[in-house]
């Protein structure tokens, strides 16, 4: 059983590879950086949802040997990219670009808050402009009320004896 | 035997949620008590049969009796016992079973604690509430039935997925769905506020601690996702805006939204239609949660247990209990409506804002999330929304909800100037740009996600702490008998504050390195020492693995061992990674094992990730502000239990 063990996990363990491999690794650090910001960005296409950076699929493997390959050659990250996208489509990109229809998915949450404020601001304006259903007392009011509270004068007074 | 005789429960329940539904709403219409007062005993009824079904499942789990499909596909006699246990929930018909389980418990909660409630409402709630179960109960007896026998029982089960096999996932379903449908309560409360036409300030007390309940539950689940997340998935991300990810973050940012506008209808009576939509919408994304987990039509990368044509019925659910709600709401929302006056500057216009970002913030994720399924649909693109979208896209929105946080949770109500709670805040403003400064100038990188992120954390967490202390007038000795709601705000904002730091402070300071090791072999990564002692075959229960012991040295004091291993499950047919975690206060030293080299030694991937378990303490805090505030004695009078208070 044990020696089973061993070669079970021998045999099955050697077929899944596994993320960055210490053998991808560029030897210039800031290429190598350059490399890893851009696997970050581009999606593994057998997984679920998985950068190739992260994946452990075969694919993602030569996506990642295939950028590294590309920035040794001297291209730029937007040219690495650019490739990559030509090669398998624009399904590879994790943050998707803007054009055409995607410009839907970028701007959805600033024009609704834009939306949400005019709209906020419209509202507020109605809630404190004076209703003009409503006018100031009529005369009459205005005298029933002079009334009820008294002469003013005598108000202030009686104020200040107290 | 009893498998049937629980499968015939579950019959019962469903007949019994019908007329719990159709007896208390038409007695709450018609005014009759003996008829509004079935709801309760119908509620009491479905969660004893219900229970008793799901108990029974669980035994049959727990036994191993391979007679029944489900626990014959999911189950295995190798599996450790709590595994057997978690199984009951780690598949489809099990998971919707546990669902109605919760729906149920809640109802009854309401007929048990509820006692206080307007007899006509709670009928109503209540009679919503078996509406939902009705529907479920359905979808579960006709398409997803748990108890369906083999004709041949199998020798041995065919196992559960090893990635499932771990104690943070065991408990993260039950979490999730106890604040999902925790949230059927505030829905329910929503559409019995409809129905009467009334929504006052009493309502907001009384629909308050359910969601407080629910935002809890949901974020105790999505942390121990993360978590889960974190140290099996092998990479150390805690995070991926996975599909299945987001329908758990949406819920919890409504929720979010809809104790802050609950607490507007509580004190002001405004912003009344607002928050009953909040209530919708907060179930409708529970809804379109388990959708998106429950039919895979987002492939994910952790949809373990999916059917697509399941997920139709879901969705009709779904249509029938939010398409109604709104029309409703539609109906009747107009009526509720007051008019009150505040300025711009007061605590009301602080929470609409907060309203704004959040339901907006959740809008953004909603979008990404559905959008590769329209793009395809509508404009034939196959395309992918991942990590640096949600990244860009939302992060925007959580900065500006922190920055005003602290202002808006400190100035009064109606009408307020910002001098005075701007001057109390001076000391906390004057810390977090300090700290900006100071982590710009000792940081490397010149990337600002770090900074930033400090300084917000400081501001949040300096803010609650201000607040508490004016709250108390400035007196230590007062703060014992602040209310504890109070205490609960000031938590739950405190712990906000510290898993945004803690999330950029990861993204932004982690260190990572990947190189070949032989055994004896010693890596220095940042100032700390790990070395690879040994590697060796082990057997397990139900696994054969292949299992590397490091050392770390951290200033040359030898820390203890860990172990990362490389596992093989035969019986799944699937290798997992475990992956070496020295846990610490300030960072966790996180190793990986890799492949065999051909040249002799292992790949191996170490990282240093600073404030790691700050991200997962964070949530913690916030669910002990939720949990503060849940026992403030004003919920207590509202949820009914008088006698305690």
């Amino acid at each position: 059983m044990k020696r089973l063990a061993a070669f079970l996990v021998a045999f099955v363990l050697a077929t899944a590879t596994w993320a960055v491999e210490p053998g991808e690794v560029l030897d210039d650090p800031i290429l190598e950086d350059r490399a890893r910001t851009i696997s970050k960005s581009l999606r593994c296409l057998q997984c679920r949802n998985e950068a190739i950076d992260e994946s452990n699929a075969d694919i993602a493997r030569d996506l990642r040997l295939l950028v590294r390959e590309r920035l040794v050659a001297g291209d730029t990250d937007t040219e690495v990219v650019d490739y990559v996208v030509a090669r398998y489509g624009e399904y590879v990109l994790l943050r998707p670009n803007g054009r055409g229809a995607n410009l839907v998915l970028w701007l959805a949450g600033p024009v609704l808050l834009i939306l949400t404020l005019l709209g906020l601001w419209l509202v507020q304006r109605g809630a404190t402009r004076p209703d003009p259903n409503r006018q100031g007392l009529s005369s009459s009011e205005e005298a029933a009320l002079q009334s009820l509270l008294g002469p003013t004068d005598q108000r202030t007074t009686d104020r200040n004896e107290l | 035997m009893w498998i049937e005789t629980a499968h015939f429960g579950l019959v019962l329940a469903f007949f019994l949620a019908v007329t719990g539904c159709v007896v208390p709403l038409i007695g709450a219409a018609t005014l009759r008590r003996s008829w509004m007062d079935f709801g309760a005993v119908s509620a009491l009824g479905q969660l004893a049969l219900v229970a008793f079904a799901f108990g029974v499942l669980t035994l049959a789990f727990v036994t191993s009796d391979f007679s029944l499909r489900i626990v014959a596909v999911n189950s295995h006699t190798l599996k450790p016992m709590i595994y057997k246990v978690a199984g009951v929930w780690g598949n489809h018909e099990g998971s919707l079973l546990l669902w109605v389980l919760i729906l149920t418990l809640f109802a009854a909660a309401v007929a048990v604690l509820g006692s206080t409630l307007p007899a006509t409402l709670r009928a109503r709630v209540l009679g919503v509430q078996s509406a939902v179960t009705t529907a479920f109960l359905a979808f579960i007896l006709w398409t997803s039935n748990p108890f369906e026998r083999l004709p041949v029982a199998p020798f041995d089960g065919a196992g559960l997925n090893p990635l499932l096999q771990d104690i943070g996932l065991a408990l993260h379903p039950p979490f999730l769905y106890l604040g999902y449908v925790g949230l059927s309560i505030t829905f329910s409360f929503a559409i019995a506020a409809l129905l009467e036409g009334r929504v006052d300030a009493a309502w907001g007390r009384w629909v308050r601690p359910w969601t407080l309940a629910a935002w809890l539950f949901l974020t105790i689940g999505i942390g121990l996702g993360s978590w889960w997340a974190y140290y099996e998935l092998g990479w150390g991300g805690f995070w991926f805006w996975d599909p299945v990810e987001n329908a758990s973050f949406m819920p919890w940012l409504i929720a979010a939204a809809l104790l802050h506008s609950a607490i507007v209808v509580e004190k002001r009576e405004l912003l009344k239609a607002w928050t009953i939509l909040l209530a919708i919408l907060a179930f409708a994304f529970s809804l379109v949660g388990t959708f998106i987990v429950r039919s895979g039509v987002l492939t994910s990368v952790h949809a373990f247990a999916n059917d697509p044509e399941r997920g139709v019925w879901i969705l009709l659910i779904l249509c029938i209990f939010v398409g109604g709600a709104l029309v409703l709401f539609a109906w009747r929302a107009t009526a509720l409506e007051t008019r009150g006056v505040f300025s711009l500057i007061s605590r009301e216009s602080a929470l609409v804002a907060n309203n704004v970002l959040l339901a907006i913030s959740c809008f953004v994720v909603f979008v990404g999330t559905i959008w590769p399924l329209v793009a395809e649909m509508l404009f034939d693109r196959r395309l992918s929304v991942g990590p640096p979208f949600f990244d860009a896209a939302f992060t925007p929105f959580m900065v500006a909800l922190a920055v005003i946080l602290p202002v808006g949770s400190a100035i009064p109500w109606k009408r307020a100037t910002l001098g005075k709670t701007l001057r109390r805040l001076t000391p906390a403003f004057t810390l977090a740009a300090a700290l900006l400064g100071l982590a710009w100038a000792l940081q490397t990188t010149q990337s600002l996600l770090g900074p930033i992120g400090l300084a917000l954390g400081a501001w949040l967490v300096a803010g609650a702490v201000t607040e508490i202390f004016t709250r108390a007038g400035g007196r230590v000795s007062r703060l014992g008998r602040l209310p504890l709601a109070d205490w609960g705000k000031a938590t739950a904002h405190a712990g906000l504050g510290v898993t945004i730091f803690a999330v950029a402070a990861l993204t932004a300071w982690e260190v990572e390195d990947v190189r070949v090791m032989a055994q004896g072999d010693t890596a220095r990564i940042g100032g700390f020492e790990v070395e690879l002692r040994k590697v060796e075959n082990v057997e397990g229960p139900n696994f054969f693995s292949e299992s590397a012991t490091f050392l770390v040295r951290v200033n040359g004091v030898v820390q203890n061992p860990i172990v990362a291993e490389r596992r093989f499950y035969p019986v799944a047919a699937m290798p997992t990674t475990e992956a070496a975690i020295l846990n610490g206060f300030w960072r966790d030293i996180y190793v990986v094992i890799g492949d065999a080299q051909p040249g002799g030694g292992w790949a191996v991937r170490s990282f240093i990730k600073p404030f790691a378990n700050w991200i997962w303490g964070g949530c913690i805090i916030m669910a002990l502000g939720a949990l503060l505030s849940l026992f403030d004695r004003r919920h207590r009078m509202a949820a009914g239990a008088r006698r305690l208070a």
